[in-house]
């Protein structure tokens, strides 16, 4: 009994202790302002690396999960006659939910991890240290600018994404299935407000972009300098990044659309 | 050797890696302007002591001074500035791997001093020259041996022309031509430069055929120091055991364990 007292003590302990890490660990990265003219190349170099790269499997999952949503909202609606309100249902799961979730799990998978094994691989090769003993704070030269780039790039990598999908969309259901045009867009038009949906999901989008990179990089920083500790870290990022955005998600949603 | 003399002064120095005392009590002056090697078996606590010396580590208890400043008093910043006078060559070399030999020695200045491209240029490639490696200047980290690594990363280290170069064993996997160019560069250096080297080793014919002074560091503490002359007819037998690389004597060849028949017994039992 006491020893599974004790067991739950340190795990949480272990907890507390490494999310006050990773807190100070992160304040100190951006305490900082940079000269503009050393931290914008950096602050580019990153945002093309974490967000241009990842264009590629944002555009595709999108114009897919638009589609599916196409699909499976003709076949729903259909049986209660309202096909044409089809804009709208796919343009509201996108913007509040499915753009900034998919989006940022993608990231986690994509971005996330090779941000925690780039950074974990410097580490062990000692570029970290070296950088230190040049003078140089690494966190201010190689985290900060990563992590700038993530939370930048999430938000628009999110609304690329839900575009992309409002479009698959409409190829599903206007050009293949024959919805009307108009009624696709009008409906659409008239049913999603841009505080409510749109700016509601791009707030979701940066508390995803803030929280996905914050561990990215901190689980990098922090790896064990092995090649088993740099596996670890990359999968705990991937996990952990999963589970912060899902779960976050549900506490945004009860906020913003709760109602309570 | 007086004080005055002293660039590095370690006094009482003890460092604690969980329970494991890794310096204990350990007190070492090294002198300016000489090149003076720290040796001993692998798992002293060598590369810790660099670490401390340049301030990445904090002591337990004791000092460190560095001409004259106490390393781990000091604030972030003035750590930052008192670094920059500091080379150090890693084990690895820690080339930065996404960019070529010429802009990782390039490194250093461009992040501290705000010289012109061209005058950059001019700086990189003399510390290139210096290091023969002035034709590689385009390649990249992966591109480059084990040795020119080492070499491109030496040529980094002293970009900023400090004050005091630390190597961390630079002769370890080199082959024969490679370990003799490094031998050569070091003492080289330290002439030309006027540098306070310091080298971490525990190849003794190559430590002790360039250095001025040399000190054996075994559980934590200087079991030896002097000349390297001095050293050869140092009447300790931990140190002659280690100098002479004798497989038992003081640094027993086992591990510690209870006595083999015991745990062969115990083995028989279950």
């Amino acid at each position: 009994m006491m020893d599974r007292l004790a067991t739950i003590g340190r795990g949480t302990f272990d907890i507390l202790a490494s999310l006050g890490r990773s807190s100070e660990f992160l304040l100190r990265s951006l305490v900082a302002v940079p000269r503009p003219a050393t931290g914008l190349p950096l602050l580019v170099k990153q945002i093309y690396a974490v967000g241009v790269l990842s264009l590629a499997i944002i555009v595709v999952s999108g114009l897919f999960i638009g589609m599916v949503l196409g699909l499976q909202g003709y076949n729903i609606l259909t049986d209660y006659g309202s096909e044409q309100a089809i804009g709208q249902m796919v343009a509201l799961t996108l913007v509040r939910e499915l753009g900034p979730v998919v989006t940022a799990l993608l990231f986690a998978g994509r971005a996330g991890s090779a941000l925690t094994a780039e950074i974990g691989l410097m580490k062990a090769t000692e570029q970290l240290s070296s950088m230190e003993m040049m003078g140089v704070d690494p966190l201010r030269r190689v985290i900060a600018p990563r992590f700038w780039a993530g939370f930048i790039t999430m938000p628009l990598l999110a609304m690329i994404f839900s575009v992309v999908g409002i479009w698959g969309g409409m190829l599903v259901g206007v050009d293949w299935l024959g919805v009307f045009e108009g009624s696709y867009w009008a409906n659409m038009q008239a049913s999603v407000d841009f505080g409510e949906d749109v700016l509601n999901g791009i707030i979701k989008s940066i508390a995803f972009g803030f929280v996905c990179t914050w561990i990215a990089v901190y689980q990098g920083y922090d790896s064990v300098p092995t090649s088993e500790g740099i596996s670890s870290a990359t999968t705990k990022t991937v996990v952990y990044s999963s589970l912060a955005v899902l779960g976050l998600d549900f506490i945004l949603t009860a906020v913003m659309f709760g109602d309570i | 050797m007086t004080s005055e003399s002293a660039f590095i002064d370690i006094q009482d120095l003890v460092f604690l890696r969980g329970e494991r005392r890794i310096f204990d009590g350990l007190s070492l002056k090294i002198p300016r302007g000489k090149v003076t090697a720290i040796m001993g078996p692998s798992g002293t606590g060598k590369t810790t002591l660099l670490k401390l010396i340049g301030g990445q580590l904090r002591p337990e208890s004791g000092r460190i001074t560095v001409d004259g400043i106490c390393v781990h008093e000091l604030r972030r910043s003035a750590l930052y500035d008192l670094r920059k006078r500091m080379g150090m060559l890693f084990q690895s070399g820690a080339l930065f791997s996404d960019i070529s030999a010429y802009e990782n020695v390039a490194f250093p200045l461009r992040v501290h001093t705000k010289l012109p491209e061209d005058m950059i240029r001019d700086i990189v490639l003399m510390k290139l020259e210096a290091v023969g490696l002035r034709g590689a200047r385009d390649l990249m980290p992966s591109e480059l041996s084990g040795g020119m690594t080492r070499r491109v990363a030496l040529a980094r280290s002293i970009a900023l022309d400090p004050e005091l170069i630390m190597y961390d064993e630079p002769f370890t996997g080199q082959d024969p031509i490679a370990k003799g160019v490094l031998v050569e560069m070091i003492s080289k250096l330290n002439r030309s430069m006027g540098l306070t080297s310091v080298l971490v080793s525990h190849d003794v014919p190559e430590s002790l055929s360039i250095c001025d002074y040399a000190c054996i560091v075994s559980n934590g503490q200087v079991i030896g120091a002097g000349t390297p002359e001095e050293l050869q007819g140092n009447p300790s037998e931990r140190v002659q055991q280690f100098l002479q690389g004798k497989p038992d004597g003081p640094v027993p060849f086992h591990y510690p364990a209870e006595p083999i028949a015991e745990d062969l017994a115990d083995g028989a039992q279950r």
